[in-house]
C-alpha cells in the first residue's frame, strides 16, 4: 500500500496560474488517498473494493470576491480549465468584506508529528489476511450464541491519505495519515423477531485494532440484548445515555457552536458565549493534538496550527468553533477549526471530548428508580436553531436501579439546552474510540413517547 | 462551459479519454468475463455547480469536476470492485485485474453469464438547454430576486439563504453480456431557507424543488416565488408553534413529500439485497398482506423529468414501474442484477450507485402510493383529535427490526375535526410491516414531491422522489414533549 509521492508542485503551479489569471490571492488543498475494503458475510467473501482517489480543490479571490472549484482530473488541461473557471466565477460574485485568506504570519511554521501515519513497520498484510480479520470477527459473533443465526456481515477497511495545503503567498505544508477499521453487524432472532446491532474498532495504527473476536462478541451481545423489545407507556423519566449515544449529544452542541450557523443566526447557542449552557459538571474540549487519535490534524483547512480548545468549561460556553471567515463575520478570531472539502471551507471538530466524571456507569443506572437506558438513537429530529430534540430510541428499561427488559419504538424528546442543564451524573467510563467521545450521561428528565 | 449533452456518451469517452466501447468489451472479454458470473465497466464524468446567496451576497460559487471508472466482477455472492479516477487503459486493466482476483471462482467450472436481455433505454430528460450550461448571470439574478421576495413576504425574516445546484453526469456502461449503453443526466435543485426572528425567538423555514429539468423550470408559473413564500410562511408559522403532543394518536399525512413515510417504512425493507440476506423485516413475505387493502405502492423510475427517474439504472438496465404493494399485498422487491440473479428474479432497473467510486445496490427511484377515493377535507373532519403533518425533514429506518422514524417540519393539531395550532417538530415512529396496516383513509389527491429528496444507504447518496395522497393512519406514536 503506497501512495505516490506528494505533488505540492502541482498545487503551487495551479495557484501561480490563478494569480496570472487575475486572482489577487488563492489557496488550495490536494488530497490523495487509497482505500481497501473487504466484507465477509456468513464466512464467505462478499465484496472487496480497491480504490484510489485524488482531488484538488481551489479557492480564488478577486479582491474581496471569491469562488471555489475542484477536480479529480489532475491532467494539465483539466487543471487549467479549473483555474480559468474559478477565476471567471470569482469575477461574477459580489464583494464580501469578510472574505480572504488568514494573515500569512499566522500560518503554521513547524508541522508537529502526531503519529497519524503508520510508516512501514513490517510487511503489508495480504488481502487474504485482511479478509481473515473480518471473517474472525464475524465468526466470533455467530459462535457466541445460537440465536445469532444471520449477519449483515463484517468489514475490514484501511485507508492511506496525504494532504497538502498551499497558498499563493508561497506557503506549502503537508501531512499523511493512515486508518484501519473492523466492524461486525450480526442479526439475532427468536420467535420470529429479528434484531441487528453492530460494533467496531477504528484506529490510526494497525496494531491498535481491537481483537476481532472481541469486536464480534460485543456486537453479538448488543444484538441479543435487543430481543423481546417492547414499547413503554408515554411518561417523563430520567434518561441514561450510553457512551455512544451521549457522544451524539456532544456533536449536536458542537454543531450549534460552529461559525456558519452562528453568523446566520441559526443556532440555539447564539449570544451565549460566556454564559452557562450546561450543568457545572460538564466540560467539553476539542483537542486536535492527541497523538494517534482519529480526529487529530496538525493544521486546519487554512493552514492554522491545531490546538486544544475548551468549548464548554464547567458548564459555561467558553468558545465557538470558527474558521477565518466566520470569525471575521462575528468579530472574533479563527479558532483554527477550518475544514476543507470539495465544496470549499467549512468548520469541523477534531477530537471532541466530554470529560469524564467520578461515577461508575453502574452507579448512574442504580440511582434511577424508573427510567430509560438509551443504546441507540435514530432519525433527524434535532433542530439546531431552537435546540428542540426528538429522536427514535432503543434501549433497556431501568426499574429500581436495575436494567430490565429491552425497549424499542419509542422517542425521547426535550430541548438540548434543557437536557445539558439537567445532566445529573457523568460516568467515569470515557474511552477514546472515535473522533467524538463521551462517558455515560444521566439526564434528569425527558419525555419518552410510546403507548 | 462544456455542453456535455451535445455529444453521445460513446463519443464523449472516446474523444476525451480514448476509451471506446470496443476497448471496454475487450477488457471485459480478456480480463473479466472468463470464470465470473457477471462483470461490468462503468465510466462517469460529472460536472457540478453550486451557487449560494446569503445576505444578498454570493457566499459560494463553485464548480466541481469528477471523473472515473469502476470495474466490477461477480461470482456467486462475491463482488470484486475497483475504481480509478484516471480513465486510462492501463488503469482500467489494473482495476479489472483487482476486481477479478476477488471474484474469481475457486472451482474450475466456468461461470454461466446471467444475461438479462437488453431493454430499450427511456428518453425521459433530453433538454434543449441543460441547467449546467445556463449563464451564471441569469442564475444569480434569480437568487437575488428570491432573496428580495422572501424578505418582502414578512418583516420578521432576518436571514435568507437561496441556493441553486446544477449537475450533469455522462455515463457509459459496458456489460459482460457484450453491450454498452450510455446516459446523459441533467439535475438541478433550487432551495430557499429563511430564519424568522421575533422577540429573541428564532425559527427556520425551508422549501425547494427541481428535477431533471432546465433552469427555466423555476421561472415557469413563478415557481420560484412560491418556494420563497412557502419557506417564509413555514418559519413565521413556527414562531407561534406549541409543544408537540407525546403518545399514540391518529395522524393525517398531507399529500406529496410526506410520502417519505413509504420510503422509510417499507421502501428500504423491499430492496433485494436485504431480502436475499434475510435481514429485512419483509423477508419471505411476498404474497402476504402487509398493509391495509386501501394501499397500493409503486416504485417508478420512468416518470419524465423527475428527480428520481433514470433512462437506465447504473448497471444499464432500463428503469421500470414495480408494484411493491397491491391492495395491501406484498407483490415485489426492487432488484439490481446481483440480487436478481441470486434470488432468481428479474432485475427491475433499481441498481444504482452514488458514483464510479461505489458498487451498485438496489435503491429506490420515485416511490409513491396510488390515489384512493376520499376527499382530503373529509379525511381531516373524520378525526376527533390527532396530528396533521404536511412537511417533513429526514427519516431513518432499521431494516431488520422494521422500526422507522421521521421528523415533521410542519404539523398541526387536529381538534374536533378541524386543523388548529401549529406544533413544534414532532417525530413519528413506527414499525414498517405494521404501519401501513393502520391506513384507514386514502385521499384522491396524489401528489409527487417537489424534487428535493436524497436517500442515503451504506454511505451512498442518490437522488430520489416520493409521493402520497392525503392518508389517515390510526394509532401512530408521536414523539413530542407534551405528555
Amino acid at each position: 500500500m503506497s501512495v505516490e509521492a506528494l505533488r505540492p508542485e502541482l498545487l503551487t503551479d495551479v495557484l501561480g496560474r490563478a494569480r496570472a489569471r487575475g486572482a489577487t490571492e488563492a489557496d488550495g488543498f490536494l488530497i490523495e488517498e487509497q482505500h481497501f475494503n473487504a466484507s465477509v458475510r456468513l464466512g464467505q467473501v462478499d465484496t472487496v473494493k480497491h480504490s484510489r482517489e485524488q482531488r484538488l480543490s481551489l479557492r480564488v479571490f478577486a479582491g474581496k470576491a471569491s469562488a471555489a472549484a475542484s477536480t479529480s482530473d489532475l491532467s494539465r488541461a483539466s487543471l487549467e480549465r479549473v483555474v480559468d473557471e474559478a477565476t471567471a466565477l470569482a469575477r461574477v460574485t459580489a464583494e464580501d468584506p469578510h472574505a480572504g485568506l488568514p494573515d500569512p504570519a499566522e500560518l503554521i511554521t513547524a508541522v508537529p508529528d502526531l503519529e497519524l501515519e503508520e510508516t512501514a513497520s513490517g510487511e503489508e498484510p495480504t488481502p487474504e489476511a485482511k479478509v481473515e480479520l473480518a471473517r474472525r470477527a464475524e465468526a466470533a459473533a455467530l459462535e457466541s450464541d445460537p440465536r445469532i443465526g444471520n449477519s449483515e456481515g463484517a468489514e475490514y477497511w484501511d485507508r492511506r491519505a496525504r494532504y497538502v495545503y498551499a497558498t499563493s503567498h508561497g506557503f506549502a505544508r503537508g501531512y499523511a495519515t493512515t486508518a484501519f477499521g473492523l466492524s461486525v453487524s450480526p442479526v439475532a432472532s427468536a420467535g420470529g423477531e429479528m434484531q441487528r446491532d453492530y460494533w467496531y474498532s477504528a484506529v490510526r495504527h494497525r496494531a491498535a485494532l481491537e481483537e476481532p473476536a472481541a469486536i464480534g462478541r460485543t456486537a453479538a451481545r448488543r444484538a441479543l440484548r435487543r430481543l423481546g423489545g417492547r414499547k413503554v407507556k408515554t411518561t417523563e423519566v430520567p434518561i441514561v445515555f450510553d457512551p455512544d449515544t451521549a457522544a451524539s449529544l456532544v456533536r449536536s452542541i458542537a454543531g450549534a457552536a460552529s461559525g456558519p450557523g452562528l453568523y446566520r443566526r441559526a443556532s440555539f447557542l447564539l449570544d451565549r458565549l460566556g454564559k452557562r449552557i450546561a450543568a457545572p459538571s460538564v466540560t467539553i474540549v476539542d483537542d486536535g493534538l492527541i497523538p494517534r487519535a482519529l480526529g487529530s490534524r496538525p493544521f486546519d483547512g487554512e493552514g492554522l496550527a491545531t490546538r486544544s480548545t475548551v468549548l464548554v468549561g464547567e458548564g459555561v460556553l467558553e468558545s465557538y468553533l470558527l474558521d477565518s471567515y466566520s470569525g471575521r463575520k462575528l468579530g472574533l478570531r479563527s479558532t483554527h477549526h477550518a475544514s476543507r472539502d470539495g465544496a470549499g471551507v467549512g468548520v469541523s471538530t477534531t477530537n471532541l471530548i466530554l470529560r469524564p466524571g467520578p461515577t461508575p456507569p453502574e452507579d448512574l443506572i442504580r440511582s434511577v428508580k424508573s427510567g430509560l437506558y438509551v443504546t441507540e438513537l435514530i432519525g433527524f429530529g434535532v433542530n439546531g436553531v431552537t435546540g428542540d430534540y426528538s429522536r427514535g430510541a432503543v434501549g433497556l428499561w431501568i426499574e429500581n436501579g436495575e436494567l430490565t427488559y429491552p425497549v424499542e419504538e419509542v422517542t425521547v424528546a426535550g430541548n438540548l439546552l434543557e437536557m445539558f442543564g439537567a445532566i445529573e451524573g457523568i460516568g467515569n467510563d470515557l474511552v477514546m474510540r472515535d473522533r467524538t467521545v463521551s462517558p455515560t450521561l444521566l439526564v434528569g428528565r425527558m419525555v419518552v413517547a410510546g403507548n | 462551459m462544456d455542453d456535455l449533452s451535445s455529444t453521445s456518451p460513446e463519443h464523449f469517452f472516446s474523444d476525451r479519454f480514448n476509451v471506446t466501447p470496443a476497448l471496454m468489451e475487450r477488457l471485459l472479454g480478456g480480463e473479466l468475463a472468463r470464470r465470473v458470473d457477471d462483470a461490468d465497466i462503468y465510466l462517469e464524468y460529472r460536472v457540478n455547480e453550486e451557487l449560494v446567496l446569503e445576505e444578498n451576497v454570493v457566499k459560494k460559487a463553485s464548480r466541481h469536476v469528477s471523473q472515473g471508472a469502476g470495474v466490477r466482477a461477480q461470482a456467486e455472492t462475491r463482488t470484486g470492485y475497483a475504481h480509478t479516477d484516471e480513465i486510462s487503459l492501463s488503469n482500467l486493466e489494473e482495476a479489472a485485474r483487482q476486481a477479478r482476483a476477488i471474484a474469481d471462482r475457486a472451482a474450475g467450472a466456468p461461470g454461466v453469464l446471467a444475461v438479462p436481455g437488453r431493454g430499450r433505454a427511456h428518453d425521459l430528460y433530453a433538454l434543449a438547454e441543460p441547467p449546467i450550461v445556463t449563464a451564471l448571470t441569469r442564475k444569480l439574478e434569480l437568487l437575488r430576486k428570491i432573496d428580495a421576495a422572501a424578505r418582502a413576504a414578512d418583516p420578521r425574516i432576518g436571514q435568507v439563504i437561496a441556493s441553486l445546484s446544477s449537475e450533469e453526469i455522462v455515463i457509459l456502461i459496458a456489460t459482460a453480456s457484450g453491450w454498452t449503453i450510455g446516459d446523459v443526466r441533467p439535475l438541478t435543485r433550487l432551495n430557499v431557507t429563511v430564519i424568522a426572528e421575533e422577540n429573541g425567538k428564532r425559527e427556520i423555514g425551508s422549501w425547494g424543488g427541481g428535477g431533471r429539468v432546465p433552469f427555466d423550470y423555476f421561472l415557469e408559473a413563478e415557481r420560484w416565488t412560491r418556494f420563497a413564500t412557502e419557506a417564509t410562511r413555514q418559519a413565521v408559522l413556527k414562531l407561534r408553534a406549541v409543544e408537540a403532543p407525546a403518545g399514540t394518536m391518529t395522524v393525517v399525512l398531507g399529500p406529496g413529500w410526506p410520502g417519505i413515510l413509504l420510503h422509510e417504512a417499507i421502501g428500504h425493507g423491499l430492496e433485494g439485497d436485504f431480502n436475499r440476506k434475510g435481514v429485512s423485516a419483509f423477508a419471505g413475505r411476498l404474497g402476504q398482506r402487509v398493509a391495509s387493502e386501501l394501499v397500493t405502492v409503486v416504485d417508478d423510475g420512468t416518470i419524465p423529468n423527475r428527480r428520481g427517474s433514470l433512462n437506465v439504472d447504473d448497471e444499464g438496465t432500463p428503469t421500470g414501474r414495480t408494484v411493491l404493494i397491491e391492495n395491501g399485498v406484498l407483490t415485489g422487491y426492487m432488484q439490481d442484477r446481483l440480487n436478481a440473479r441470486l434470488m432468481k428474479m428479474a432485475p427491475t432497473g433499481n441498481g444504482r450507485r452514488e458514483s464510479y467510486a461505489h458498487p451498485p445496490m438496489p435503491r429506490m427511484t420515485n416511490t409513491f402510493m396510488l390515489a384512493g377515493q376520499d376527499d382530503p377535507q373529509e379525511i381531516i373532519r373524520s378525526v376527533p383529535n390527532g396530528l396533521y403533518a404536511v412537511a417533513f425533514g429526514g427519516g431513518q429506518v432499521d431494516i431488520t427490526s422494521g422500526r422507522f422514524v421521521f421528523s415533521a417540519s410542519e404539523a398541526y393539531l387536529i381538534e374536533g375535526g378541524r386543523v388548529t395550532a401549529p406544533v413544534k417538530g414532532a417525530t413519528l415512529i413506527g414499525n414498517g410491516p405494521e404501519a401501513l396496516r393502520r391506513v384507514s383513509r386514502v385521499g384522491h389527491d396524489l401528489a409527487l414531491d417537489e424534487g428535493v429528496g436524497t436517500c442515503g444507504k451504506d454511505g451512498q447518496s442518490v437522488p430520489v422522489g416520493v409521493g402520497l395522497p392525503t392518508i389517515r393512519l390510526d394509532g401512530m406514536t408521536v414523539g413530542g414533549t407534551q405528555v
